[in-house]
């Protein structure tokens, strides 16, 4: 099916619901735009837009736009890989395989930051000898509604990394806001996409339509906060690893490991045994963790990268240089959301430039 | 069965209640441990010696002083909890002033008050085998660290930022978003993010977290509006020395 148009979001949303998913969309909550489970389109953040800097996010009222923000401190990485899940449990002795917690989820906003990110984690969690099938069934549980970004955030530079701001693949449906008069171009990014689409009342996207879709797309690409020349970075990187500019970033940085939580990519977990005071079971927890964290790096009872600088420059080199490497990318996707959410406002696109 | 007692020197009991607010998990404790010695929920004073002793309260009179020892020696086990047994507690104010000048302005009969200089965590005095921070302690907690000394492991307590429950639990960081001050990415974790839950900031109240950097985070704090006044007074709240310099720096 060719790509339609949508005069409003409710008869996607009921559509959805309709087949079981249960979706999830941007919400304003506590002044931040984040992803919770929708009633309707009424729950969207119409006219609300975002301003990012480092380590600043502030809502506005704003225009009419109903995507009219940047990334939300939510990634997809909380759908395809949660902050907690039970690996297993050991009653007597034998282990008991944890049932996967994979809910029929549908996105609905995802950027294409997010889908680039979403390939990263494909790599990492399924391209190696140790597939992860937990993830691969909550991946497959998600219907991903992607929306091309018409306002980029202050920190943004997807542009620079190549991985936005109009998604190209990677969804099952993509939008892109259009106005005069308000409404959304829906693609279809596969048959899933289709079907569902071929079920809503839309009309044919006519040349105009299109070719406005491609205006915004070209707009925001335009309006980046950042830009980021990634000519140099990995080899920047590699030979850096002595460079003073650890040890200063080291005395801003908090290495209180939320860049990383914010991170799409960043995929590091630790492992947790708990044992239960009633029955005598034991169960094996696993939960996000952090470069930045000391016991993650434990090693005979001592932990190996002990200072700030030796951790930061751990994430940043692995991010840009050593994920080359070990992925055959690179771990950024340019959604800024390590330098909004650092309270410190560290900004890794100044930071490698100083490396330079 | 394993013999369970609770103690409590100076504090506020907040901390052996998180032990009868585990309402849900208590009869399940109870049937793994004898519950032999706990005053504040029964006036059955079992007999020692004692598997595992949780002492809340920290060290401020003579008589806490000889009370620690006994309670070292009739335990196998000995784990403090709380702000209080573990860094001094609100009363370690006394630390930085002079209690005696206190003692004058409280009391009629100051000179029948017999307190330390000093109030001192129990860890200054004997050897702790564990120490669970928090004011009060955070329930999930207590239940894992009996659980790993009835089990005989290490307990899951992790020295990290808060910041790492914080963004686990999904909250929106005060600091970022709302321009809160918060002591969150210098405290460590335990509590589950729960006053960036309800949009306070972090008070602190577990103490400094495995790395702190207080200096860059005073930098923040000043720039969202705490004067060095305030700075002080928000390091010196919970844990008055623990957080060390922090409050000058």
């Amino acid at each position: 099916m060719e790509a339609a148009v949508l005069d409003t979001l409710d008869p996607l949303i009921g559509a959805l619901r309709e087949r079981g998913y249960a979706v999830v969309g941007p919400m304003v909550r506590d002044g931040v735009i984040r992803f919770a489970e929708l009633d309707s389109a009424a729950d969207l953040p119409v006219g609300r837009a975002d301003e990012q800097a480092p380590g600043v996010y502030r809502l506005h009222e704003r225009g009419e736009l109903v995507f009219g923000f940047a990334a939300s401190p939510d990634s997809v990485k909380r759908w395809t890989h949660p902050p907690r899940s039970t690996l297993f449990r050991m009653r007597d002795g034998v282990p008991e395989p944890a049932a996967v917690r994979a809910p029929k989820v549908a996105l609905l906003g995802v950027r294409a930051c997010d889908l680039a990110a979403l390939a990263v984690q494909d790599r990492v969690f399924l391209g190696g000898r140790h597939p992860d099938e937990a993830y691969r069934e909550r991946r497959a549980a998600l219907f991903l509604i992607a929306v091309t970004c018409a306002v980029p955030g202050g920190t943004c530079f997807c542009a620079s990394t190549g991985t936005g701001p109009r998604a190209d693949s990677g969804f099952d449906l993509a939008l892109t806001e259009l106005t005069g008069p308000h409404r959304f171009l829906v693609e279809p990014g596969g048959e899933r996409g289709a079907e569902l689409l071929a079920a809503l009342p839309s009309r044919p996207a006519g040349d105009a339509d299109l070719e406005t879709a491609r205006g915004v797309g070209a707009a925001a690409e335009a309006r980046m906060g950042r830009h980021l020349d990634l000519g140099g970075v990995r080899e920047r990187l590699a030979e850096g690893r002595e460079s003073p500019v650890w040890n200063e970033i080291a005395s801003r940085c908090l290495t209180c490991a939320n860049c990383t939580m914010v991170c799409p990519t960043c995929f590091c977990v630790t492992v947790e045994d708990g044992t239960s005071l009633d029955d005598g079971t034991a169960e094996r927890t696993e939960r996000w963790d952090s470069c930045f964290t000391l016991e993650f790096t434990e090693l005979g009872g001592a932990p190996v990268r002990s200072s700030g600088a030796a951790r930061y420059r751990q994430w940043l080199t692995h991010k840009f240089s050593t994920w080359f490497d070990q992925f055959g990318t690179c771990g950024c996707v340019g959604c800024g959301r390590c330098v909004t959410w650092c309270p410190a406002g560290i900004d890794i696109i100044e930071e490698l430039e100083r490396l330079r | 069965m394993s013999k369970l007692a609770v103690w409590k020197l100076a504090s506020c009991d907040g901390c052996q209640l998180t032990l009868l607010d585990c309402e849900d998990e208590l009869l399940s404790v109870a049937a793994r441990v004898e519950i032999a010695y706990f005053l504040e929920a029964s006036s059955a004073r079992g007999k020692g010696p004692y598997d595992l002793s949780l002492v809340e309260g920290s060290i401020t009179t003579p008589d806490d002083l000889e009370r620690i020892g006994h309670i070292r020696r009739v335990s196998r086990h000995l784990v403090t909890i709380g702000a209080c047994a573990t860094a001094g507690g609100v009363q370690a104010l006394r630390n930085l002033a002079d209690v005696r000048e206190f003692a004058s302005v409280v009391y009629a009969r100051p000179d029948y008050i017999k307190t330390l200089d000093r109030s001192t965590p129990v860890s200054a005095h004997v050897p702790v085998d564990f120490e669970l921070r928090g004011c009060p302690i955070d329930k999930r907690q207590l239940l894992e660290v009996i659980g790993a000394f009835l089990a005989g492991r290490r307990p899951v307590v992790p020295a990290h930022s808060v910041c790492v429950e914080c963004k686990a639990r999904g909250n929106p960081c005060v600091l970022v978003a709302h321009g809160t001050p918060c002591l969150g990415p210098v405290t460590q974790a335990g509590c589950g993010a729960l006053c960036p839950a309800f949009n306070r900031g972090c008070f602190g109240c577990f103490g400094p977290m495995e790395s702190p950097n207080a200096a860059a985070l005073n930098a923040l704090l000043r720039a969202a509006g705490m004067d060095d006044d305030a700075l002080q007074r928000v390091y010196r709240t919970f844990n008055v020395t623990s957080f060390g310099g922090s409050s000058d720096a």
